[in-house]
């Protein structure tokens, strides 16, 4: 039975759908089975992170409506084995899915899937409503900003509302530099302030917009920051123990941040 | 002596101003106190207070904000009020 994670934040614009496409590429490349659903009904994007977008036929409205076959929707992403891709209609508006026709969808992809990963829309409205409806569990992702955790916080408020317990929070856009002097909280500053489970740290990257240029997710690239900050938050989702950070290390600060993002010092 | 000290004490980094401001934010968003609500007590509060004293009810300012606990360890939430008293009424005096 398939494990349905959802990938939420509240706000706009601070990584879930780059965490989607890469925690699912991720997935995959550990040779598991993992379908991404995009559930931002009019604001498609996943397919194009993903560089998939060529070959949508049908989307999860279809789906649900019955207008074609749940296989014949999902688009097989022919650079790994196992992974696919549920698009969100363009045209359609968010209403066209309900909560429970989520869970139901969820249920039914858990039998051929090991993982479920659904890309939530920004917002608290019936779009994260439909997104969360199915999962088992929640990964958080904010950015070092005050509107960013606020609007965590308010999800992690919201998802515990929905007995989603117990959510994993994802740092992204980290800049270690700024962090350093002073003008950016830190890891610890975000932690204390939300108080939920730290799963991974992604700095600010421009490999990232690099990578999605191209259509390919930086997990796949061996020598980022980024790439190798989203390897071990793959494995981190998939059970096993990665190491963060030791925070009473007494290295230097740039061995540090590298501990942190999971560089192995030179 | 204290401008002194002042001086010399590391400048405020804007994390610092963003933690803070997060903080106190978060206590608004968390009390999950509605303005209706803070009203509903500033009224109450109104009426209790005027049986006894005479106070300026425009000027009268009610805030959710935090404050150090007594131990001074921990932040807490607290209930301010700033209520001008125009006059004392003379019942039970
Ligand atoms: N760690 C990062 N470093 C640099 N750019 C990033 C990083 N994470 C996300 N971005 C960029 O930020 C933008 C918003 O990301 P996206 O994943 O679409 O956010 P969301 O889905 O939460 O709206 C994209 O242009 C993406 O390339
Ligand atoms: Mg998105």
């Amino acid at each position: 039975m398939g494990e349905v994670i959802v990938i939420t934040s509240g706000k706009g614009g601070v990584g879930k759908t780059t965490t989607t496409a890469n925690l699912g590429t991720g997935i995959a490349m550990q040779g598991k089975k993992v379908v991404l659903i995009d559930t931002d009904i009019g604001l498609r994007n996943l397919d194009v992170v993903m560089g998939l977008e060529n070959r949508i036929v049908y989307d999860l409205v279809d789906v649900i409506e019955g207008q074609c076959r749940l296989k014949q929707a999902l688009i097989k992403d022919k650079r790994y084995d196992g992974l696919y891709l549920l698009p969100a209609p363009q045209t359609r508006d968010k209403n066209s899915v309900a909560p429970h026709q989520m869970v139901t969808l969820c249920n039914e992809l858990r039998q051929e899937f090991d993982y479920i990963l659904i890309d939530c829309p920004a917002g608290i409205e019936q779009g994260f409503k439909n997104a969360i409806a199915g999962a088992d569990r929640a990964v958080v992702v904010t950015t070092p900003e005050v509107s960013a955790v606020r609007d965590a916080d308010r999800i992690i408020g919201l998802l515990e509302a929905n007995e989603i317990r117990n959510p994993h929070l994802i740092v992204n856009r980290v800049r270690p530099d700024m962090v350093k002097r002073g003008d950016m909280m830190s890891i610890e500053d975000i932690i204390d302030i939300l108080a939920i489970g730290l799963i991974g740290v992604i700095p600010d990257d421009e490999n990232i917009i690099i990578s999605t240029n191209r259509g390919e997710p930086v997990v796949s690239d061996s020598k980022s920051l980024a790439g190798q900050a989203y390897r071990n938050i793959t494995r981190r989702i998939m059970g096993e123990e990665v190491p963060l950070m030791n925070f009473n290390t007494s290295d230097g600060f740039l061995a540090k941040m590298k501990k942190l993002f999971g560089i192995k010092p030179a | 002596m204290i401008e002194l000290f002042k001086f010399f004490k590391k400048k405020e980094t804007s994390k610092d101003v963003a933690k803070e401001r997060l903080k106190l934010v978060l206590i608004h968003d968390r009390s999950n106190v509605s303005p209706q609500f803070l009203e509903m007590v500033k009224s109450e509060i109104i009426k209790v207070i005027q049986n006894y004293m005479e106070i300026d009810e425009d000027a009268l300012d009610i805030q959710l904000t935090r404050t150090n606990s007594d131990d001074g360890e921990r932040i807490v939430p607290a209930l301010v009020a700033n209520i001008p008293i125009k006059g004392m009424k003379n019942i039970g005096r």
